[in-house]
């Protein structure tokens, strides 16, 4: 069962053709890993799965995206969009609150009063982010005195809380050194149980570790895509096969 | 021995370079010391009690100034009434609803750079045309705070403006990740995060607005009297300045004259500090 599948979609930045015809099925409840060269559009592919290329000025997308057989550029409301497909940006981005008004942010934002209920997720969702223990004793100093890797499990957890079942991670790693990179490898091998995960990664290292499916972009093409093992081993593509082999990219 | 002797043409050069930029933030602090220096050594001595909370009659039984001060908070207040929530609001549309570079932008950012350059009596004089007379609101506070929300409506949209760019883009894309709505993301993450900009420049305005005459005097007119109400005309400390110093005959006004000038410079550096204060209080909760 797909969770979401992209069909012939066309994204121009103005004059730019960014993103080529592309066609990719997103499996439920699996790691799909994008990867290729910088440029290539992977990170544009992932913000059209919760239109966050709404907030760019100057884009023109053509094509659709389905989420569980709805087209999310027909008429649809974003806001419910989002809440479904989280998202988990490159750069750590926890909000200048404490802890807990950062988890509870969605919630609150959708109007959410019952304080109790707040209370419980808050602190379900940073157990599911690994970061319960860490926080616990400290939940309403700010965030920003978290570390880099704390803050983006933060960034998690925030996006937990919003019971979505999509999580977007858009080079989740990149700012992070090697030991809060493998909590954070180990937290989405977590995560897959629960929700549809789409990454994109700098590290063909990190995604023949954590995810199911591959997906290659060249210069806004999708070359190809396949699970994790036989891309990586059997790429049908010379320039995949390029690419995994470390020739280029 | 050619490199040795560059060098030291060189040292010389930045030793003259130190020596004027030092002078200049000596001489910064000098004027400002002289001026303040100049006015409380002439004015505080004539500053009392009686001076400050008495009322005040032209024929000099009376000098004091309660009725301006009142008249001045009046004119602080209502002008920042009218123009904080109008400037704010102008300076969301522009930053997080309004197409960047789009025609409508490039005309409103050219009204406001155009109404910031206008002479302040020009304001004055249409304020008295329009406010005064036209929409009969006469000689009065109300009259007076239209045109200076005008004045100050520029400078509060453009700091502002500023203010609100400065919130970084990630905590906007944060926040619409998570399904909340603009609304929400404006006022719970980027207005909370702009406040220490927005009320320096809130504070600024109100050290604008103490600090105009001409187009004071022009549409609130100098009655020397409580304003009753913001319809009654009104006499701002400023402008009881302005007049103290066009009819300087006698010593008596002469020194008046100096400790209403005290009274104007001790409210400026209150404000200056203020801003100084909370902006450091911000500073201190978001990290």
């Amino acid at each position: 069962m797909n969770k979401l599948e992209v069909n012939n979609l066309n994204l121009f930045y103005g004059e730019n053709h960014a993103l080529k015809d592309i066609s990719l099925p997103i499996p439920a409840k699996q790691v799909t890993a994008l990867i290729g060269p910088s440029g290539c559009g992977k990170s544009t592919l992932l913000r059209t799965l919760n239109r966050m290329n709404d907030l760019v000025e100057g884009v023109k997308i053509e094509g659709d995206v389905m989420f569980e057989g709805e087209n999310i550029y027909a008429d649809i409301d974003v806001k419910q969009l989002r809440m479904r497909v989280g998202m988990v940006f490159q750069k750590p981005n926890p909000f200048p609150m404490s802890i807990y008004d950062n988890v509870a942010f969605g919630l609150k934002a959708q109007g959410e009063k019952d304080k109790e209920l707040i209370s419980e997720v808050v602190e379900e969702s940073l157990r599911s982010a690994a970061l319960w223990d860490e926080v616990k004793e400290r939940l309403h100093t700010p965030a920003m005195g978290l570390s880099g890797g704390q803050q983006q499990r933060l960034c998690i957890a925030r996006a937990i809380a919003m019971k979505p079942e999509v999580i977007l991670m858009d080079e989740p790693t990149s700012a992070l050194d090697p030991i809060a990179t493998h909590k954070i490898e180990e937290l989405m091998d977590e995560l897959r149980k629960k929700f549809t995960i789409v990454i994109v990664t700098h590290s063909m290292n990190q995604a023949k570790r954590i995810s199911d499916k591959t997906a290659f972009f060249w210069m806004g093409e999708l070359v190809e895509h396949a699970d994790t093992d036989t891309l990586f081993q059997h790429p049908v593509d010379s320039r995949t096969q390029g690419y995994v082999s470390g020739e280029f990219g | 021995m050619t490199q040795l002797t560059n060098k030291q043409t060189r040292m010389r050069k930045d030793q003259a370079m130190m020596a004027g930029v030092w002078a200049s933030a000596g001489l910064t602090i000098i004027f400002l010391l002289w001026v303040v220096w100049h006015i409380l050594s002439n004015g505080l001595s004539h500053v009392s009690w009686e001076f400050i909370t008495g009322s005040y009659t032209r024929i000099g039984e009376a000098s004091g100034i309660w009725a301006m001060i009142i008249s001045t908070i009046y004119m602080v207040g209502l002008s920042l009434g009218i123009a904080a929530p109008i400037g704010i609001m102008t300076a969301i549309f522009l930053t997080e609803y309004a197409k960047p570079g789009s025609k409508l932008v490039a005309g409103i950012r050219f009204c406001i750079e155009s109404l910031a350059g206008i002479p302040s009596i020009v304001y004055g004089l249409f304020g008295m045309t329009f406010f005064v007379t036209v929409l009969g609101l006469g000689f009065s506070i109300i009259a007076g705070a239209l045109t200076l929300s005008m004045l100050i409506l520029p400078v509060l949209i453009r700091t502002t403006e500023e203010a609100l760019i400065a919130v970084p883009m990630s905590y906007r894309e944060g926040g619409y990740a998570l399904g909340s709505s603009k609304i929400y993301t404006i006022w719970r993450l980027i207005l909370p995060n702009a406040l220490p900009g927005i009320v320096t420049s809130i504070i600024l305005s109100t050290g604008r607005v103490i600090g105009e005459s001409a187009p004071v005097f022009l549409t609130a007119g100098m009655v020397t009297q409580i304003p009753e109400s913001v319809l009654d005309s009104g006499r701002t400390l400023t402008v009881h300045l302005y007049k103290l110093t066009q009819e300087l005959f006698t010593q008596h006004e002469w020194n008046q004259a100096y400790a209403t000038a005290t009274i104007l410079i001790v409210l400026v550096l209150l404000l200056n500090l203020a801003t100084k204060i909370i902006a450091a209080r911000f500073d201190k909760h978001s990290h």
